[in-house]
């Protein structure tokens, strides 16, 4: 088939120490990133000042970047579908919901239930941007980031009408840490849209196949970054925007198939 | 609003919940309005309620060389997989297009959590034990992860898991990948399964019923929880006498995370981009299979959307008295029981309702009706506000 071609007109970032892509930006070109020694959390402006308080960690960095990318690409939030892309989903959450329920199952949360689906961030995000479009929540193991890049592209394409994607993991709690291990929190957020413009960052042309070796090119000092399994599936795609290299990127897209990108700066 | 889109058949389409395996299974209690909801044994801790479980799963373990998916949320999709010769059908399909050229995807709202459920009553030195250390079963994607390993595709693979809508936005992406010339098919699943998770998580929300759920009953009192799974096979072209997938909406109710906006706006945008993609106005539609959960907000909202949008003579139900609400696999179930519903020529019942809302009332069917289904409708809406419409039609539309 032909490329599938989209542009990104707005990119967010966030992990600890790393709280916005400028600061990306800087660590990637320098290979200057360390990780802090204390935990953070981002406080998303997307957000209304109650949730941004008590809403789910997954909620609070999906809507810090996807807030970012939208306010780059000067979008109104209200008009635009969405894409949330998790490899395991909440974490912390399945971890105090299954040892409640092995516990008192009657003690339940009401609140921790509604939260647990894996389309919170999208429910939460759709709420506090009065969002009407369509919205999804996905999951696709480790080719989760390359399936969400890649339903976002198709929607992008398919309806010509801009699409935000934001991919994010947290950090693994509990005995669930051994069966999905995830160090830290990570989150990224594209804004993609069909034609080029004043505010295209790089143009990404897709292109599924199965005989190319997946990328693992990122600078030394992002390795615990790796620990994240996001971090792990999106880094190379991110330090090639970040470098503005004119280049392909190759990310798995399934355990058999992988996901070319022709990054274009 | 959207444009219209070329109808695509489903040229295999089959579904497994407490009333069976299979389409004729759905069809005979669809018939004999006869439900499969019975008390809750299902949970350890007594919870009273009715439930739509599917017998026998328990007792039938996966092949030996698919042990490592094994649990029952993947049974359960081996068992849906394998009714109606939906696999042969499957493989056929892939053996036709060449498996790249083929996706997989896959809805489900808890996928297999009941497997980490199990694993955290049963910690072995704070570790899950031995027999659970299986990372695809601790996954959203684990049915998506078993149905590739079953079927061979190698397409775009991906779990959609947007709560009670999952299973009818795959619909919604298969059509556009399709429509852009990335695949050439698409075998479309949905698959959830009881597990405590939901009952006391739905519990715990005051919205489960007592009984056997009622909708659209005014002295409705709540959901019954079902499992089930659903497969369904959506080519570019197939046989003319196939069903066709006619149109779509996906929107957001941007309201609350598990209460449904109180004027139905989501749910309104869903339709009208449905019919949009359709070609089709509120007139044209025979049958709607409502979400209808018997909670008293969901059935009072769609309710009021029934009356004001459509004619009188348009005739609508909730199918789920029959199996209970099967949360991220009810759009694909309830889609293949509409489609059942027009070969056979009848509306399904709203089973366990003895009158419905006054607002809509006559709209509801209340027992089964023969009748002539040319084009229907399937609700389904979810937490966090996802909601999505889909429209079928039958082989050949009339209006094409």
């Amino acid at each position: 088939m032909n490329a599938l071609t989209v542009y990104v007109d707005g990119i967010g970032f966030w992990a600890p120490g790393l709280p916005h892509w400028a600061a990306f930006l800087r660590a990637a070109l320098h290979d200057d990133f360390a990780l802090p020694e204390t935990p953070s959390r981002p406080s998303p402006g997307a957000l209304p000042p109650t949730e941004r308080r008590r809403a789910p960690e997954p909620v609070l960095i999906a809507s810090e970047a996807a807030g970012q990318a939208a306010t780059m690409a000067a979008r109104d939030v209200a008009t635009l579908a969405c894409v949330f892309a998790s490899t395991h989903g909440d974490l912390a959450i399945t971890d105090e919901m299954c040892a409640t329920l092995a516990a008192e199952p009657r003690e339940l949360s009401p609140i921790r239930f509604h939260n647990s689906v894996h389309n919170a961030p999208a429910g939460y995000w759709t709420v506090a941007a009065h969002c009407h479009a369509a919205a999804t929540a996905i999951s696709a193991e480790r080719a989760t980031f390359a399936a969400g890049l890649l339903e976002a592209a198709v929607e992008v394409a398919s309806e010509r009408e801009a699409v935000l994607l934001a991919a994010y993991d947290i950090a693994a709690r509990g005995p669930l840490a051994e069966m999905a291990p995830s160090a830290l929190p990570f989150a990224v957020a594209f804004v993609l849209s069909a034609a080029k413009s004043e505010r295209t960052i790089a143009r990404l042309a897709l292109r599924p196949t199965h005989d190319a070796t997946v990328s693992d090119d990122v600078p030394a000092s992002f390795l615990p970054l790796k620990s994240n399994p996001m971090g792990a599936q999106s880094l190379p795609l991110l330090v090639a925007l970040a470098r503005r290299h004119a280049r392909e990127i190759v990310v798995a897209s399934s355990r058999k198939t992988v996901l070319a990108i022709e990054v274009t700066p | 609003m959207p444009t219209r889109i070329t109808p695509l058949p489903l040229t295999a389409f089959t579904a497994t919940s407490t009333l069976g395996s299979g389409r004729a299974a759905h069809a005979a209690a669809i018939l004999a309005d006869r439900g499969g909801l019975r008390p809750n044994d299902f949970t350890r801790v007594p919870l009273p309620c009715a439930i739509g479980r599917v017998a026998g799963i328990e007792d039938a373990p996966l092949p030996a060389e698919l042990a490592e998916y094994d649990c029952r949320n993947n049974r359960l999709a081996w068992r849906g997989v394998n009714a109606d010769g939906f696999l042969d059908a499957a493989r056929a399909c892939i053996a036709r297009h060449g498996a790249e050229r083929v996706a997989l995807i896959v809805g489900t709202s808890t996928s297999s959590i009941g497997a980490t459920e199990e694993g955290y009553r049963t910690l072995d030195d704070g570790r899950l034990p031995a027999h659970l250390r299986r990372p695809v079963l601790h996954t959203p994607h684990s049915p998506g992860l078993f149905l590739e390993a079953v079927l061979g595709t190698r397409g775009p693979c991906l779990t959609v898991a947007t709560a009670c809508s999952s299973s009818a936005k795959i619909f919604a992406k298969a059509e556009r990948m399709i429509r852009l010339g990335l695949v050439d098919a698409a075998i479309l699943a949905g698959v959830d399964t009881l597990c405590d998770s939901v009952l006391f998580g739905f519990n715990a929300l005051e919205l489960v019923s007592p009984e056997p759920c009622r909708p659209f009953d005014p002295a409705r009192n709540g959901i019954s929880i079902g499992e089930a799974a659903g497969f369904a096979l959506i080519e570019r072209d197939g046989d003319a006498r196939a069903p066709r997938l006619v149109g779509y909406g996906e929107s957001s109710d941007a309201h609350h995370m598990s209460t449904p906006h109180p004027e139905g706006l989501g749910a309104r945008l869903a339709l009208s981009d449905a019919l949009a993609r359709a070609g089709l106005t509120p007139d044209d539609i025979d049958y709607i299979n409502l979400h209808g959960t018997a909670t008293l907000k969901n059935d009072e909202v769609e309710a009021a959307l029934l009356a004001d949008t459509f004619p009188n003579t348009v005739r609508a139900s909730s199918t789920k008295g029959f199996t209970g609400h099967t949360l991220g696999a009810a759009g694909i179930l309830e889609a293949v029981i509409t489609l059942t519903a027009m070969a056979e020529g009848v509306v399904p019942a709203t089973l366990n309702s003895r009158e419905a809302e006054p607002i809509c009332g006559d709209r509801i069917a209340l027992a089964h009706e023969p009748r002539e289904i040319r084009v229907a409708l399937s609700n389904s809406f979810g937490f966090g506000g996802s909601n999505c419409t889909l429209a079928f039609a039958s082989g050949t539309p009339h209006w094409a």
